[in-house]
């Protein structure tokens, strides 16, 4: 099927912000078992793994979704130098590793206190803990909002700006604006406003598609806000479409 | 200098922490990156901030801050009054913005640290 082939094209639902186990802040129920059931309880048909800056969880996500037709999007919350966080998403999880590699690369030294930040376990398709990774996964990486953006993009990968409508760790709380030649493939509104009342919000904002997702970090808030693609199927690739708007693609609702 | 006496002399609220208001300050910090607090800032010191997210708490934590003193009246989410009386972490609030807050604190004889 072509990018100008839009007859196959159908409507499906994505969550594509969601944390697992593995980020501190998140319940230690978000494990990929967990995350797979309560995802096709709540009718998603793609989701993605967005951990603090690691894809270390999202290889078992995938694995645990195989076979269900749930399809698990490989990608990664990535704090800037500015604590601007930026969703990265991927075509597959060599890409989301070789940008972990980069992250932890440039993650600022320290070691995790599980008793102040929380737990950062690496669990397996079967939920069973594999190791606690040690890194400072709340901490920041040197690089800037550029830079990381450049960095996705350079790994085929997708740059979306993390709940712009948040005070704490958005790229509008932190920076208070958006710089002209950052290349955003999106920019996501948090589940406190829906998809509509952010677009009127940030109408200045109207050149850079809006997509809402949950930010979930426990496994009710999963499919809280989750954004309809008109796509021809569960790809990056289509994805990356409709938010171009190409080839009849598109974002439903 | 104790903070109750910091907390008196320039007329600060007292948000959590009230009964631990008798540690020292050693010194001051400014700013509003964590990253940079966890970085940089030096034990005992008095860090002033407008971040009102929870994580502040654990940062002052880690790196054993006297407390936390938020700027131009910022209020601090929920979590973040709760985590502080938790950690026992003394946060205060002024409608002062950053800049007179520091320069208020040196002339009384808070330093860089």
């Amino acid at each position: 099927m072509g990018e100008h082939d839009d007859t196959f094209l159908k409507v499906l639902l994505a969550d594509l912000h969601i944390h697992t186990c593995l980020s501190p802040c998140a319940t230690l129920d978000m494990t990929p078992r967990k995350i797979v059931k309560e995802a096709q309880k709540k009718k998603l048909d793609i989701i993605a793994i967005t951990d603090h800056n690691s894809a270390e969880n999202t290889g078992a996500v995938m694995a645990a979704a195989r076979g269900t037709g749930l399809t698990v999007i490989p990608g990664m919350e990535i704090t800037t130098s500015e604590e601007v966080h930026i969703v990265a998403l991927f075509e597959n999880v060599q890409a989301a590793l070789a940008m972990q590699t980069v992250v932890y690369e440039e993650l600022q030294p320290g070691e995790n206190d599980e008793d102040l930040f929380g737990m950062q376990v690496v669990a397996n398709e079967f939920d069973e803990v594999e190791a606690m990774n040690p890194r400072l996964l709340i901490g920041a990486t040197r690089m800037d909002v550029g830079q990381v953006v450049d960095s996705i993009h350079s790994l085929k990968g997708l740059a979306v700006a993390a709940h712009i409508d948040r005070d704490a760790f958005s790229i509008l709380g932190q920076l208070g604006f958006i710089p002209d030649d950052l290349k955003l493939d999106a920019l996501e509104i948090s589940r406190r406003l829906t998809l509509e009342q952010g677009r009127v919000m940030y109408s200045h904002l109207k050149r850079f598609p809006f997509i809402t997702s949950s930010d979930a970090h426990d496994l009710d808030d999963i499919g809280a806000s989750p954004t309809a693609f008109r796509i021809g199927g569960p790809k990056l690739a289509e994805l990356e479409r409709a938010l171009k708007g190409r080839g009849g693609r598109g974002i439903e609702y | 200098m104790k903070l109750k006496e910091i907390v008196e002399k320039l007329q600060l609220t007292v948000k959590t922490g009230a009964g631990l208001l008798d540690r020292e300050v050693k010194g001051g910090y400014v700013s509003d990156l964590m990253s940079d607090v966890m970085a940089n800032a030096e034990e005992g010191s008095l860090w002033i901030t407008l971040q009102i997210h929870q994580n502040i708490v654990a940062v002052a934590v880690m790196k054993s801050l006297a407390g936390i003193v938020l700027i131009n009246s910022r209020a601090p989410e929920p979590e973040t009054l709760q985590k502080g009386e938790e950690e026992g972490i003394p946060i205060m609030v002024t409608d002062m913005p950053a800049f007179e807050l520091a320069g208020r604190l040196f002339a009384l004889g808070i330093s860089g640290g």
